[in-house]
């Protein structure tokens, strides 16, 4: 095991290899029910696409696919920066920036939701 | 470099190539897993940077007031939108299908090198298809 750990770097562990795993499934069922509800359910227009968030149950679900959205982008983005973006300073720098960015996406996604 | 130097020993002068450089991608030729593989990469970096605002964006005003819902509309309605959209449901679909292939590789389903080769044409088959089928719904074709 090396000693040499960059600070920018993977933190060498199983950890997000297999989170990146477990948000991939949970985003996969997200997306199969989803799918399944607009297919099987009342032809879309406004009032029937509002009711299929207004649930509490959806309203929940949904923000927790988020979560697992965000977490999941930030394995992948991550992982394309520590591939491309070579200097510390500049990566460490846009890492930052995904980080805020994505918790804002949470947010704004659990605002829309409870704005209904 | 010391790789290159290594190989350019007693077998004579045979180019070795350690690291793809940015100039010699066009002169790749990826093998399908190859492709889906960069393709996985592509469409992530797209649905981060395009789909999550966009998508949220859209959520805001198709499931906002009266007012919000038209300017949905406005700019469902809109060809050069509906294009962003299709470019995005490509992308949604071609990461959903290889990512479930790399689910089942981790699973070691489908190792065997012309299994890995036909599941990867079977992603770009799949993702594809699915992609038209969104195509000629999104632009009124049923």
């Amino acid at each position: 095991m090396t000693t040499k750990r960059i600070v920018v770097g993977a933190h060498y562990g199983l950890k997000d290899w297999l989170v990146q795993r477990i948000t991939a499934v949970v985003l996969a069922v997200y997306t199969v029910v989803l799918g399944l509800a607009i297919l099987f359910g009342p032809p879309l227009a406004q009032a029937s696409w509002k009711a299929l968030f207004a649930g509490p149950f959806i309203k929940v679900l949904t923000v927790l696919a988020f979560v697992a959205l965000a977490w999941h982008a930030w394995i992948g983005v991550r992982d394309i920066y520590m591939d491309y973006i070579k200097p510390t300073a500049v990566r460490l720098t846009l890492q930052v920036v995904t980080i805020v960015v994505l918790f804002a996406y949470v947010i704004w996604a659990a605002n829309i939701l409870w704005s209904i | 470099m010391t790789e290159n130097a290594r190989g350019a020993g007693a077998a004579g002068a045979r180019p070795r190539f350690r690291n793809i450089d940015v100039g010699q991608i066009l002169q790749y030729r990826l093998p399908p897993a190859g492709i889906i593989s960069i393709l996985h990469r592509v469409s992530g970096a797209l649905l981060f940077l395009v789909g999550l605002p966009f998508v949220l964006y859209c959520l805001q005003i198709s499931l906002g007031n009266d007012a919000a819902f038209a300017k949905f509309r406005a700019l469902a309605g809109n060809p050069f939108i509906k294009l962003v959209f299709l470019g995005l449901i490509w992308g949604y679909l071609h990461h959903f299908c290889a990512g479930i292939r790399y689910l089942l590789l981790d699973l070691h389903v489908g190792t065997e090198k012309d299994q890995a080769r036909t599941s990867s044409l079977a992603v770009l088959a799949v993702s594809l298809s699915l992609t038209l089928v969104f195509a000629l719904k999104l632009f009124g074709a049923f």
